[in-house]
């Protein structure tokens, strides 16, 4: 890196897959994956997301990444969503087969699943 | 609308996440993220508007202090490792040796934003003019490590480690160094000493690392949290850092929550914070409605709370003034069923493996504690044992080579400062309270409950539970008795009854 304009650059072509603009119709899923959330289970919560926005042709329009712990360990493992001008969404204690009902319900069919949310799961 | 995030919990509202700003937000291993987050933006801000002594003063303005546990102003640090700047091999290391039980804030700051450490440590570089860095990193945290080393690899093909740094001129370069476990190398000077491929011992200071450090050469050691803290300072400026905390400690603190305890987690709030506020309100409180009896901080090093100070702010002084110390930020509540000898017990039974034996103050002096200890919690103790106890521990304290040593007692002298009922109670009762201590506590069977099942008999692993010829009136079978010389007081027996039949005493 030369300069700062080069780094400037990056930012900018970047910013908008971290910090989805508004009017933006793309969303954004980050998965849990230190040791807390692999330990507990989050790598088959990956790949099920990974392949699934695959295999639903959704791929341009949803990112799913990996990320760091957000600090709720007994909740893990955890995924969110973030969508330009709405909540963001925490999912918790995840599993492949909720994740796929995820992806069908919320990701393709654009309806938060209720019951997986952290909210929910605060209340039981 | 239906609330559905994270932050919509009170777990997090009242938290403020300034070191662990990108953990769980960014990808680790994607450096374009951190970028879009503004990072190598603070690097680059220092390298071509800033003097390094300019960079000093403002961490100095800052008023941030070392997160690792002794609260050594970070500044400070810096500027006395200044001096001959270009005309001296310099070194920069980073200490993510994390080593108190149940403390896990550095893995996550390594694994969820990894690149904050790195270029925080570039900055240091700069400050001080050293070219290059060390990361001491323990080698049970193999994702840290991994996420270590894309980040590092990253940086290098972007060239924002390397040589000329945005054709400054700045040339800095970052190693990684494993740690092979040893709590001992968490103290600096140890610490060092592993990094040059000898037995991690401590020596004494003077000469300080910022005058002879590794390689015999100045060096700065900082934290894992404190690095997290530097780039957002030099980008919003020492003065919003310095609003954030109370007067002496300034900025935020992450607490890896644990124990007894409703919402376990990553914690970080400002200093100042009251204790209460972080175990009832973000903890969510004790769990099945047991009663808080107290919070453990700094880990081996620290002391236990007790109810009356959990309206204390906490800040570096606080916590020393109540006996304790922050620590790197472990915080572990304990509630009535915890006992306070055993957890002291627990503790120095740790620094006894753990003491490098370099010293005879930490190596004899905290081994002769335990036995001590070992005494009180097995029904042998007697009321001169505390008195031993604390001058011991004074003594040790005092005496001990390193940090380890000097700290080893705290949870010893905390626990009798507060809880010194509970060490009576072991040794004129010959009580546990709480009903921890095995060799303090009997299991029994009332014959009048007991049915007969003979269930209790079938878990027993040690096969002291025996039929007798008493059967109570209205029950058809004979009741149990325990064999108290086998008992091992596993509890399976009270576990298995259904009839409430048998009693812990």
């Amino acid at each position: 890196m030369k300069s700062l304009a080069e780094l400037a650059e990056i930012r900018e072509k970047n910013r908008s897959k971290v910090i989805l603009p508004d009017g933006s119709k793309n969303l954004r899923v980050v998965v849990g994956m230190a040791t807390c959330g692999i330990a507990a289970g989050a790598t088959p919560v990956l790949n099920t997301l990974v392949e699934g926005v695959k295999a639903e042709g959704i791929a341009d329009k949803v990112a799913v990444l990996q990320t760091g712990c957000v600090g709720v360990c007994q909740y893990e493992p955890v995924v969110e969503v973030y969508e330009a001008g709405k909540d963001r969404v925490t999912y918790v204690r995840m599993t492949a087969e909720k994740a796929e009902r995820v992806l069908k319900e919320h990701l393709v069919g654009g309806k938060v699943v209720e019951e997986y949310l952290i909210t929910t799961a605060q209340k039981a | 609308m239906a609330k559905t995030s994270l932050y919509d919990t009170t777990f997090c509202k009242t938290q403020q996440r300034l070191a662990l700003r990108n953990c769980g937000v960014i990808d680790p291993e994607n450096i374009d993220e951190y970028i879009a987050m503004d990072g190598y933006r603070a690097l680059g801000k220092v390298l071509t508007e800033m003097t390094p002594d300019q960079v000093i003063d403002t961490i100095l303005a800052s008023g941030l202090r070392g997160r690792g546990g002794a609260g050594f102003p970070t500044g400070m640090k810096w500027k006395f490792a200044s001096g001959n700047r270009g005309n001296v091999q310099k070194y920069v290391c980073c200490n993510a040796d994390e080593g108190d039980p149940g403390a896990f804030m550095d893995r996550s700051v390594l694994e969820g934003d990894p690149h904050a450490v790195v270029e925080a440590m570039a900055i240091a570089g700069y400050a001080i003019g050293a070219d290059q860095g060390y990361i001491y990193v323990r080698a049970e945290y193999p994702i840290a490590v991994k996420r270590l080393e894309i980040a590092i690899d990253q940086a290098k093909k972007y060239g924002l480690l390397g040589k000329d740094i945005f054709g400054t001129g700045f040339n800095f370069d970052l190693s990684i160094r494993l740690g092979a476990g040893a709590f001992v190398c968490g103290e600096e000077t140890a610490l060092m000493t592993s990094i040059e491929g000898k037995r991690g011992e401590p020596r004494p200071r003077p000469p300080f690392p910022a005058v002879k450090g590794l390689f015999e050469k100045p060096t700065i050691l900082n934290n894992v949290e404190t690095y997290a803290n530097i780039p957002q300072i030099i980008l919003n400026g020492a003065e919003w850092f310095s609003s954030i905390g109370t007067e002496k400690s300034k900025g935020t603190k992450v607490f890896a929550l644990g124990g007894k305890i409703t919402n376990t987690g990553l914690v970080e709030v400002p200093m100042g914070t009251s204790l209460r506020h972080i175990i009832e309100d973000i903890g969510g409180g004790i769990p099945n409605g047991k009663k808080f009896k107290a919070a453990q901080t700094g880990g081996p090093s620290g002391g236990c709370i007790p109810a009356e100070h959990l309206d204390t702010p906490i800040d570096y002084d606080n916590l020393l003034a109540i006996g304790s110390m922050m620590g790197s930020g472990g915080l572990i509540v304990m509630d009535e069923d915890n006992c306070m000898v055993d957890i002291a017990r627990f503790f120095l039974d740790f620094t006894v493996d753990e003491s490098c034996g370099k010293c005879t103050p930490c190596r004899v002096g905290t081994k002769r504690l335990l036995e001590i200890l070992d005494k009180i919690i097995s029904g042998n103790g007697e009321m001169e044992d505390l008195d031993k106890l604390e001058e011991l521990a004074n003594y040790i304290k005092s005496a001990s080579l390193c940090g380890l040593g000097q700290t080893a007692p705290n949870p010893v002298l905390s626990t009798l400062r507060y809880f010194r009922d509970e060490y009576i109670a072991h040794i004129v009762d010959k009580k546990c309270p709480a009903g921890v201590c095995k060799k303090l506590i009997r299991y029994e069977i009332d014959p009048e409950k007991c049915i007969g099942c003979g269930m209790c008999a079938k878990k027993c692993p040690a096969s002291t539970i025996q039929k007798t010829d008493y059967t109570a009136p209205g029950h058809k079978l004979p009741s149990m008795k325990i064999e108290q010389a086998n008992c091992v007081k596993c509890g399976a027996c009270m576990d298995t009854c259904k009839f409430g039949a048998i009693s812990k005493h």
